[in-house]
């Protein structure tokens, strides 16, 4: 049961990955391709670790996949910020 | 089933690696060229998980992707300012046919005797030797064994040539003028992330006695967060005094010497570390190893002597530095 479950969220994280690119490959501009990605990097690692944290005995496994997810949400988000900050003043010109 | 699944992953592996280091040697835009090459040593990172060698896999992300890729990207800022030194001149066929035949030839050579060393040698034999000389080693983590006692020379020697390259820097003159003071996003992950690197150095340290870990990894973890606190624009970077950093800098090779030549005046041969101590000494050498690499990598970032080291510390040095942080934060993030 739980591994039916594990294997579901896992898919589901994967098709937001799968998202995500197309997303980063077809989307116009800068702005919604960083969309589109942090997506994949939220949501979409969320999901896969929430599946992968179920397949193991060991509490402190899935803390630090926990951990893992928090790291790359923090450093994802700022760094989609960062991008879209420097877009946004190459645009204006300054 | 299983093995089908893995070897197709192999093969991807091995696929996208190729084709990002042919992207990163053609590509004309050179940040391009260079985020391809930080792609690479992500992709060799995995690969080297897939080898079953966790340790080189944790260096190559810090120091090959991580800390190499800033650095390509420190530079390509420094090239930025003259025009047109971003991109690569525009020629159909960019790959020089000397070097690469002669790689060729190179790559060629090296397989046929892998070949032949396979026949002759037994693959087992180090291994085997390794494994039954552990318990008398200090550390229950064989690559450590054998980084820092069997052939505790080497990585002596290692921390030699890292020292050297950071006196070649050194030698060449002011570091780099400072990034611009970031605002509140980067500020606030960069105060936040610092103490949890230095905790997961600090952990990689002491893991490295019984699994994948130490000296190296942990030295480029605490670099990565001297890294991050200088793209952060803090005043100084937040970096310890001049003094402790210098003494930082030569810690790993005069402790590691230090313990040498000790146990050679008590009698033994140099590093041969007598069993009872030996783990309680590898730790101590791998603590100042720990600080020196982190020392040597952050000060390479800067590219040459911070403002803070020059001799006439009163007033022309941190002029310039001023002038030059003035001059330079038109085009910062």
């Amino acid at each position: 049961m739980t591994e039916i479950l594990a294997a579901l969220l896992v898919t589901l994280g994967l098709a937001f990955f799968i998202a995500g690119s197309i997303g980063l490959l077809r989307l116009p501009d800068l702005y919604s391709r960083l969309h589109a990605l942090t997506k994949a990097d939220n949501v979409g690692l969320g999901l896969l670790v929430m599946g992968l944290a179920l397949l193991t005995d060991d509490p402190f496994i899935a803390l630090k996949l926990v951990l893992i997810w928090l790291l790359v949400m923090a450093a994802s988000s700022a760094s989609a910020h960062l991008i879209a900050q420097r877009a946004r003043r190459r645009e204006r010109g300054t | 089933m299983t093995d089908v699944v893995w070897g197709l992953l192999d093969l991807l592996l091995i696929l996208a690696l190729l084709a990002l280091a042919w992207g990163s040697l053609n590509s004309r835009n050179l940040q391009r060229a260079v985020i391809y090459f930080i792609g690479f040593g992500l992709l060799l990172a995995l690969v080297w998980v897939r080898l079953r060698a966790p340790d080189i896999a944790l260096a190559e992300a810090a120091i090959g992707a991580g800390l190499t890729g800033a650095l390509l990207l420190a530079a390509l800022r420094d090239a930025s300012h003259s025009p047109d030194h971003t991109d690569r001149p525009d020629r159909a066929w960019r790959l020089n046919p000397v070097p690469t035949l002669l790689s060729l030839g190179l790559a060629v050579a090296l397989g046929l005797a892998y070949l032949q060393a396979l026949e002759i040698a037994d693959p087992q034999r180090l291994a085997v030797a390794v494994f039954s000389h552990l318990e008398q080693s200090g550390v229950s983590n064989p690559v450590t064994a054998v980084l820092l006692n069997f052939r505790a020379y080497d990585t002596l020697l290692e921390l030699a040539v890292l020292l050297t390259a950071l006196l070649g820097i050194m030698a060449l003159g002011q570091a780099r003028p400072a990034y611009a003071q970031a605002g509140p996003v980067l500020a606030g992950l960069v105060q936040w992330l610092t103490p949890l690197l230095i905790l997961v150095s600090a952990y990689l340290l002491w893991i490295g006695a019984h699994a994948p870990g130490g000296a190296f990894q942990a030295g480029a973890l605490l670099a990565g967060a001297g890294v991050l606190l200088r793209l952060a624009g803090f005043p100084d970077s937040h970096f310890p005094a001049a003094l402790i950093l210098r003494g930082m800098v030569i810690a790993g090779v005069s402790l590691f010497l230090a313990v040498g030549l000790v146990l050679m005046l008590v009698g033994r041969g140099f590093l041969d570390y007598p069993p009872a101590w030996a783990g309680g000494l590898i730790l101590l050498i791998e603590t100042a190893a720990t600080l020196g690499i982190a020392a040597t990598l952050m000060l390479a970032f800067l590219g040459g002597r911070p403002a803070a080291w020059s001799l006439d510390t009163s007033t022309t040095g941190r002029i310039q530095a001023a002038d030059m942080v003035r001059h330079n934060t038109g085009d910062n993030p």
